[in-house]
């Protein structure tokens, strides 16, 4: 059983070596991919491809170099890349491997990608990007090797025998099926397992804002949820809403009705999701308390929503993607702490000083759970920290001396 | 509902029909939403008591899918006559239905009720198109045992066409058609073992050796799903024509069903359309905000039946989509609604990072 090699061959893997963190060849190979995907011909189709061809270009990979903030000093010591990484990509996110492939890069190894098996015009494009590039520059033939292959576990056995690192995307049954191929006895092993996230909402706040600026905050929050049928780790599955009632009651009905227009336009819901979401709510119906909302002014299975009137530690069982968001109002922050679970990823914010007040409240009671804290709209930046995971650190070694 | 098991299964028009499911299926909810706690519970989460009557159309419905996943019954442990279990496929959660004496027996009337209309008799020698060890295992009910057994009560004397091994058991066959020469035969089975068992079998005989069965005295019908003659490419109209090419048989009857509402089967008429007959019914719904499609206009099928008194199934949402073709006035002359099942719902393709890998896995 062989994998199709996209990109390079089992030649480029053995020669594969470790480089220094943030090598300039590295930056000069990132910023060259930046540049061509920006003046490519359907960028503009693919925001996903331009938003990478941003994160990756010069200006900003020297940025995040320096809130590398242990590097300078590792530097004195010798810090390298372990060698080679291999990632296996979840099917169904294009751009995804493309963050992990440069985050393990900039770490300073060679890489080895299982691509994404579901087909996505945007990954094509890139693979092409890479290719071009690489054909005029052959000395940094080593970076990279892209594979697709399906589940042959004994791909990903020998794969896993040769590489350094492993990641692993895809949530929990993903991890249990790659977890079955062992890794080489000094490999490590990064894992995305199934992850929710919420998000925290303060009613004054947001009635505060313009009616442009509630705008935008629907077009956020529908770029952190339905753009990828909030079912991404970072998607927020719970609404937690600041303030007395009364105003929490006001600020949810004119969230909803500003996001309402902007959702329905954009998002497609097919029959199977509607269904879904319905037996989600039923489900709901075992947490003491708990009532589907109606809207005011729409009735649409785009949007599902459920009240709930405490947080629980059990409750983000419950959750459902493709729109199904369970709320909650307090005047409290404190009471977000039992779904601050170790499965809790990213908490978002729509709110002043909620950013202070909610790092505060992890620091202070160090929960589980939490990894970001990002203002609502953010929650899909890719940073070097992802999942509680320091990257650059997590794939690189540092020789004591 | 015992007073309609007195007249004809397909004679009321929309308004009497109407009236009696609204009143009937009313009456169903407030039973299960005082004797059923997670029902209750369910209703309760979304204001809706049952405290005035109101159009069957409004009753909530649930999800066949929230019968995989819990056990909802309206009666006590003591009271269970017996519990069916949907078919799935290894691996998959299985439906769990309750039935009382009671539920059950309803059951079993209107199905003798609306198949016999179709059939004219109510007993017939019955040819089963599948193999005798589906049934075996009475405590726990198959779909396919379920039908099989629910059918049963039509056979006058039964015999399998199949073996074990879903071989066709020839000699059993052609005894069991030498026996019954000159009489109409029940032949019943599911969509996809008929054609893939008994209809491709029949064919390599006729085009190897010559020879045919003689089914035209045979009256079949099937249920189960197109979903896998869909992969084949098989439409209702070519199953119909393969089958009188290869036996002559030309009574062919497709039917709904599901074991979430039995008895409550929705059969093909002569002009190849599905009908509800007075104890149930089906609304097409949009998936935007589940209101009522219009005629012609595809959506997700609910049913709703008046049998289910054991466990709060009167209403409920199926996975599959369907469209009206009309009410009342369908050339059979058979009153009540009309309908074409398009069949399973598209799976979705959601995006996102926690994986289809598993699922990719398990389909393997």
């Amino acid at each position: 059983m062989e994998p199709e090699y996209i990109l390079g061959n089992e030649q480029v893997l053995e020669q594969m070596r470790a480089m220094h963190p943030f090598d300039e060849t590295v930056i000069q190979f990132l910023d060259e991919i930046s540049k061509r995907l920006l003046k490519h011909p359907f960028a503009k189709e693919y925001p996903d491809l331009v938003t990478f061809g941003f994160w990756c270009r010069r200006a900003s990979v020297m940025e995040m170099e320096k809130s590398v903030s242990w590097l300078p000093p590792a530097r004195e010591h010798g810090v390298m890349g372990r060698g080679i990484v291999f990632h296996i990509a979840p099917s169904n996110v294009a751009m995804n491997f493309a963050y992990s492939f440069a985050a393990a890069l900039l770490a300073g190894n060679g890489n080895l990608v299982r691509l994404p098996s579901k087909k996505f015009p945007q990954v094509d494009y890139f693979c092409d990007v890479v290719k071009e590039i690489l054909k005029e520059h052959r000395e940094w033939q080593t970076f990279a090797c892209f594979v697709k292959y399906g589940h042959e576990k004994e791909i990903t056995d020998r794969f896993s025998e040769i590489s350094d690192v492993r990641v692993i995307w895809g949530g929990d049954a993903a991890i249990r099926e790659i977890r079955k191929s062992p890794l080489k006895i000094r490999g490590k092993e990064i894992v995305f397992a199934d992850r929710y996230s919420i998000a925290v909402i303060r009613a004054e706040d947001y009635l505060f804002l313009s009616e442009e600026q509630k705008k935008q905050a629907a077009r956020n929050f529908y770029n952190d949820t339905y753009l990828m049928d909030q079912n991404a780790c970072t998607s927020p599955m719970l609404l937690v809403w600041l303030g007395e009632e009364e105003t929490v009651q006001r600020a949810e009905e004119l969230f909803w009705e500003t996001a309402f227009p902007w959702i329905k336009k954009k998002y497609e819901l097919q029959a199977v999701q509607a269904v879904k979401k319905l037996q989600a709510m039923y489900r709901m119906a075992a947490v003491p308390g708990a009532v589907l909302v109606k809207n005011k002014n729409f009735s649409d299975n785009r949007i599902v929503r459920v009240k709930v009137p405490e947080l629980f530690s059990g409750l983000m069982d419950y959750r459902e993607n493709s729109g199904f968001f369970i709320e909650y109002g307090t005047t409290e922050l404190e009471d977000i702490l039992p779904v601050l679970t170790e499965r809790c990823q990213t908490v978002s914010f729509l709110g002043n000083s909620l950013k202070e007040e909610l790092a505060e409240l992890v620091k202070k009671n160090c929960p589980s759970g939490v990894d970001r804290i990002v203002p609502m709209g953010k929650t899909m930046d890719f940073s070097l920290i992802w999942d509680g995971y320091d990257l650059i650190r997590e794939m690189s070694r540092e020789v004591g001396i | 509902m015992d007073d309609m098991q007195e007249i004809s299964p397909f004679s009321l028009e929309k308004k009497e029909k109407k009236s009696y499911l609204d009143r009937e299926l009313f009456a169903l909810s407030k039973k299960h939403y005082e004797k059923c706690r997670e029902y209750r519970a369910m209703m309760d989460m979304q204001g809706c008591h049952f405290d005035q009557a109101g159009s069957y159309e409004e009753i909530p419905f649930l999800p066949v899918g929230l019968f995989k996943e819990m056990e909802l019954r309206s009666i006590e442990k003591e009271e269970i006559f017996k519990t069916m279990t949907s078919s799935g496929t290894t691996g998959q959660a299985v439906s769990k239905i309750f039935l009382d004496r009671e539920t059950a027996s309803r059951q079993q009337k209107t199905l003798v009720k609306i198949v016999s209309e179709f059939t004219r008799k109510a007993r017939m020698p019955m040819l089963i198109i599948d193999c005798p060890s589906v049934i075996k295992n009475r405590a726990m009910f198959s779909a396919r045992g379920a039908g099989i057994l629910g059918f049963s009560i039509f056979g006058s004397k039964k015999a399998y066409a199949l073996m074990d091994d879903m071989e066709i058991d020839w000699e059993t066959v052609t005894s069991f058609l030498e026996e019954h020469k000159g009489q109409d035969i029940l032949l019943f089975g599911f969509t996809f073992m008929i054609w893939q068992h008994f209809y491709k079998e029949l064919l390599k005989k006729k085009e190897t050796a010559g020879e045919t069965l003689d089914l035209s005295r045979g009256i079949l019908i099937h249920g189960g799903g197109w979903k896998k003659l869909q992969k084949e490419a098989v439409s209702p109209q070519e199953f119909k024509d393969a089958l009188k090419h290869v036996c002559g048989l030309s009574r062919v009857h497709d039917y709904y069903g599901m074991v979430e509402q039995t008895g409550c089967i929705y059969m093909e008429c002569e002009c190849g359309h599905l009908h509800a007959s007075i104890f149930s019914d089906v609304i097409f719904r949009r998936a935007e905000d589940f209101s009522v499609c219009d005629k012609g206009e595809p959506g997700i099928i609910q049913v709703v039946s008046v049998l289910p008194g054991s466990y709060p199934g009167h209403s409920l949402l199926t996975e599959d989509e369907g469209v009206l073709l009309g009410e009342d006035d369908c050339p059979c002359g058979r009153k009540g609604k009309y309908f074409k099942v398009i069949g399973r719902l598209k799976n979705a393709e959601i995006r996102g990072c926690s994986d289809t890998y598993a699922a990719d896995f398990s389909r393997r």
